[in-house]
Parts: structure tokens; sequence; C-alpha cells
């Protein structure tokens, strides 16, 4: 009884978050956008980012190379660290650690942010005004986030890449000019494009995510909940997707 | 002219509104009273629209609306100016942007026309000075007459005031009644006022109505509520914790 509860309580979750992307996309062509609002989001949901995004990319790819380094000396090829961290980075992990740090970030401020002014009537207010607040509210971070995650992955892979140079360089003497040539040549077009399809994707599903938790709360209580919700949630389906996302690259041999 | 007839509203099993009947003349000042949690704020958000009713009708200026499509029901609402009880002043936006919200979504003003219609509104409710302030630099009362400022600067056909002395204190609420005793006056619009605070309401209005248990038992004017024989309404009036309003009524 309890599992067939939950079950109903997904799709009608699912579903309620279906009706968001319905709505936003509804409200995303129909008029002039105002570029201060977005031009406002990015520098928050974007250039903010930045600090936290270098120093953790920049250590995940330190840890990516020792972990690989240390498989690849059982067989002395030490030499292919660069295009193995470059692949890891690229095609998974860059997009996957980015969009978790957005989802705890960004996404839990979208969530805390949205929440406090529902609990304030803030949102009674913009409908008062004629103003819905799916086009004012979610239609600008929605496409912040659909600008900034691939700029913002497309960098994280660079630190990751970068931090495995520095591993490379200072344990087996590998020059720059040979591991970043080793690094490039290791990755295709499709490489680039599987991670950029899937920092789309979680862009998406952050911003959908994080507004939908924002619009729940009743009291301050809520937010706090709808906070957690936010992070939790996105976390879930960052990682589903990436399964899902992964496996159809797999088949289809991109 | 509010008319509201048999309004019914739940909120899953907890029935909030009872089959409410409620008349607002036309450029009257009404005051809607109610223990805290009556469902004044609910009836309120029927009233414009921001909630949709079970059941029962609300007309306003002869135009039925809980039936409307959104769109339609988004154009009468802008026929109403709202002060909320919380104040719900846009925390990101400064002063000006606040009050001129309305005119720069709605209207081709231009910046500075937009800025001079926020000056001489904002002079309206007795503040200057502080259009690139930002909400939480203002004081409770500051807050509360920016918000009726931004209520009246597109001059709506209806004002409404949620509980408009909430959290402020004693001075700062002498100031917010003269003020909305001004704005009756100089802007001549129907006013409905939703307190609990029955001294501020009755400084207020011409006629009231009083909410108890999701029904409104009282509706008239200042004499028929002196004349008035309900048991309830003397205790209100009274202010008795003793009486047949006990707490599970409300």
């Amino acid at each position: 009884m309890i599992l067939l509860r939950r079950v109903a309580e997904l799709f009608h979750y699912l579903g309620s978050i279906g009706f968001l992307i319905k709505d936003t996309f509804g409200w995303l062509f129909t008029k002039k956008r105002d570029f201060k609002s977005i031009i406002r989001e990015i520098v928050f949901i974007g250039i903010d980012s930045l600090p936290l995004v270098s120093l953790i990319a920049f250590f995940i790819g330190v840890i990516i190379a020792f972990q690989t380094a240390y498989q690849l000396k059982a067989f002395s090829s030490e030499i292919q660290l660069a295009p193995l961290v470059a692949l890891s980075l690229v095609r998974e992990l860059g997009p996957v650690i980015g969009a978790l740090i957005v989802a705890a970030r960004i996404g839990a401020s979208i969530t805390a942010g949205i929440g406090s002014m529902k609990i304030s009537e803030q949102i009674d207010a913009l409908e008062t005004f004629g103003v819905s607040p799916i086009d004012y509210l979610v239609v600008p971070k929605f496409v912040t986030l659909l600008v900034c995650m691939p700029v913002l992955i497309i960098y994280a892979d660079f630190l990751g890449i970068l931090g495995g140079y520095v591993v490379g360089a200072s344990k087996f003497s590998i020059s720059f000019g040979l591991y970043f040539r080793m690094t490039f040549d290791a990755l295709g077009g499709r490489d680039i494009l599987s991670g950029l399809a899937k920092s789309v994707t979680f862009g998406s599903i952050i911003a959908f995510v994080s507004c939908y938790e924002g619009f729940q709360p009743f009291s301050s209580i809520d937010v706090s909940r709808s906070v957690t919700n936010s992070v939790v949630r996105s976390f879930i389906l960052i990682i589903v997707f990436d399964c899902i996302l992964t496996a159809i690259f797999y088949f289809a041999g991109v | 002219m509010i008319k509201v007839r048999n309004l019914c509203r739940s909120f899953g099993e907890k029935q909030v509104l009872k089959g409410i009947n409620l008349t607002v003349n036309k450029g009257e000042t009404f005051l809607l009273i109610g223990r805290s949690g009556a469902g004044k704020s609910v009836l309120l958000k029927n009233i414009i629209g921001l909630l949709r009713p079970d059941s029962g009708t609300i007309t306003i200026d002869g135009v039925e609306i809980t039936q409307l499509a959104n769109d339609k029901l988004e154009k009468i609402r802008l026929q109403f100016g709202l002060v909320f009880q919380s104040s719900a002043l846009f925390d990101f936006l400064t002063v000006e942007e606040n009050v001129g919200f309305f005119l720069t979504r709605h209207t081709d003003l231009s910046k500075k026309e937009i800025r001079n219609r926020v000056t001489e509104t904002l002079a309206l409710v007795g503040l200057k000075g502080i259009e690139d302030s930002y909400p939480y630099e203002l004081s409770g009362g500051m807050r509360k007459r920016v918000a009726i400022a931004r209520a009246v600067i597109y001059n709506p056909k209806i004002l409404i005031y949620d509980e408009p002395t909430t959290g402020i204190d004693p001075i700062a609420v002498d100031k917010i009644v003269s003020l909305i005793e001004d704005l009756h006056k100089r802007l001549a619009i129907t006013s409905l006022v939703v307190t609990h605070d029955l001294e501020v309401g009755l400084k207020l209005a011409e006629r009231l109505a009083f909410l108890l248990g999701g029904k409104i038992i009282f509706e008239g004017d200042k004499k028929d509520l002196e004349n008035t024989a309900d048991e309830r309404l003397i205790q209100f009036l009274k202010g008795s914790s003793g009486g047949p309003i006990k707490e599970m009524e409300v």
C-alpha cells in the first residue's frame, strides 16, 4: 500500500514538473524578454559560480589523474594519462560534478528565493499586477541555466584537464605541449557533444526542479524543506538522466 | 460594486468559507472583521481571483468572475489595488521599481515619466527621497506606505487592504489610518479593509461585516452594530474570552 502511494506520488510529482515545463515553454516565445533580468541571472548563476566550480573541477582533475596513473602504472602506460583524464572529464565527470555543484549552490538558492517570495505574498502580488510568476521568475532562470550550464561545464572540463596536467607534469614530467596535444587528439566532436547534451539536460532539470520546489512552501518551515527537496531531487534526477543519456550515447555510438 | 453570493472554498478536508454573502457598494469603505484564521484573506483572494471558489458567485461591477477564463480574469484583477498584510514588496527591486512596477509592465511610459509618477505617488503617501532604497532598508510603517503607493499608482477602481496595521508600531498605525482616510477622500474609490483590529476598522469603515466560522454572521452599518443582539458579535466587540465563540469555531 505504501509502495503504491509512493509510486502515485512520484507520478504526481513528475506530472507537476511536466506542467511547469509546458507553461514555461508556453511563455518562452510569447513576448520580448527583459534582457536586464536575464543578465542579472547570468551574473548570479554563471559568474558567481565560477570560483567554486574552478576549485572543485581543478581538484577533481588532480584526483582522476592520480587514480588513472595508479591503474596505468601496472601497464607502464602513464603517458596515456592525458587522454583518459580528458575523456572521463568531458564525457562524464565534468557535466555531472558541475551539475551537482550548480544544483547545490544555485538550485537551492532559486528554491529559497522563490519560496520566500511565496510565503511573503510576493507571488500573489505579481499575479495581482497581471504578471505570471512563470513568465517573470521561471523563464529567465531556465534560459540562463540553459546558456550558462554548457559554458560552466566547458570551463570545468578545462580546469579539470589543467589539474590532470599538474599531476602529469610533476609526477611523470610530461610537457605542457605534449599533454595538451594528447588531450585534444583524444577528444572527438562526439565526446564534446555528449558532454554538452548532458549539461543542457542537467541545467533544465535544475531549473525546473528548483523553481517547482520554490512554489510549494506555505510557511517558513516549508521553505527549508523545499530547499532540501530541491537539492535531493535534482541530484537524483541528474544521476538518473546521466545514466539514461550515457546508455543512449553508448548504443547510438556517440 | 462587489457582490458575493453563497461562496464556498475548502482546502483539502477543511472548509474555510461556508456560503459567504456580502455586498460592497461603489465608493464606500467597507470593513471585514473576524478573528485571525477566520478565512478573511481567503475570501479576499477569491474576490480578486487569486483563488477560485468551489461554488458560489462573485460579481465585480456586474461581471461574474468565478467562471472567467484566466486572461479575462487578469483584466478584471487589474481593477484592484491590493495592499498585502506583509506589504509584499519585491525585495530584489528598489522602491522606485516596486512602486512603478505596474506602469513598467502595462504602459508605454518612459523611465522619466514613471519616475515622476512614482515620486508624486510617494509624496501622496507622505514619503520622499527613498526611491533608490531597497525594502529591507525601510521600517515596517514605511514599507506599508510604499505598498499603498504601489497599489494606488495606477488608479484602481477598488482598493483592498489586508490587515493594513498588522506588525507596525502604534504611531505608524495612526499614520496609516489617517493615510487610508485621506486617500479615500482624495481618490473617491471603493475600499475594502480586512482586519481583526476593530478600533482601526471602525475608524475607517462606513459599513462592515463580521466573518465567523466561514460565514458572515453580521452585515450592516455602525448603527446596526451598536444595536446588534448577536452575542457572538458582542463577545468579539468586547474582546472577551468567555462567551458563545469557542476556540473550536475559528
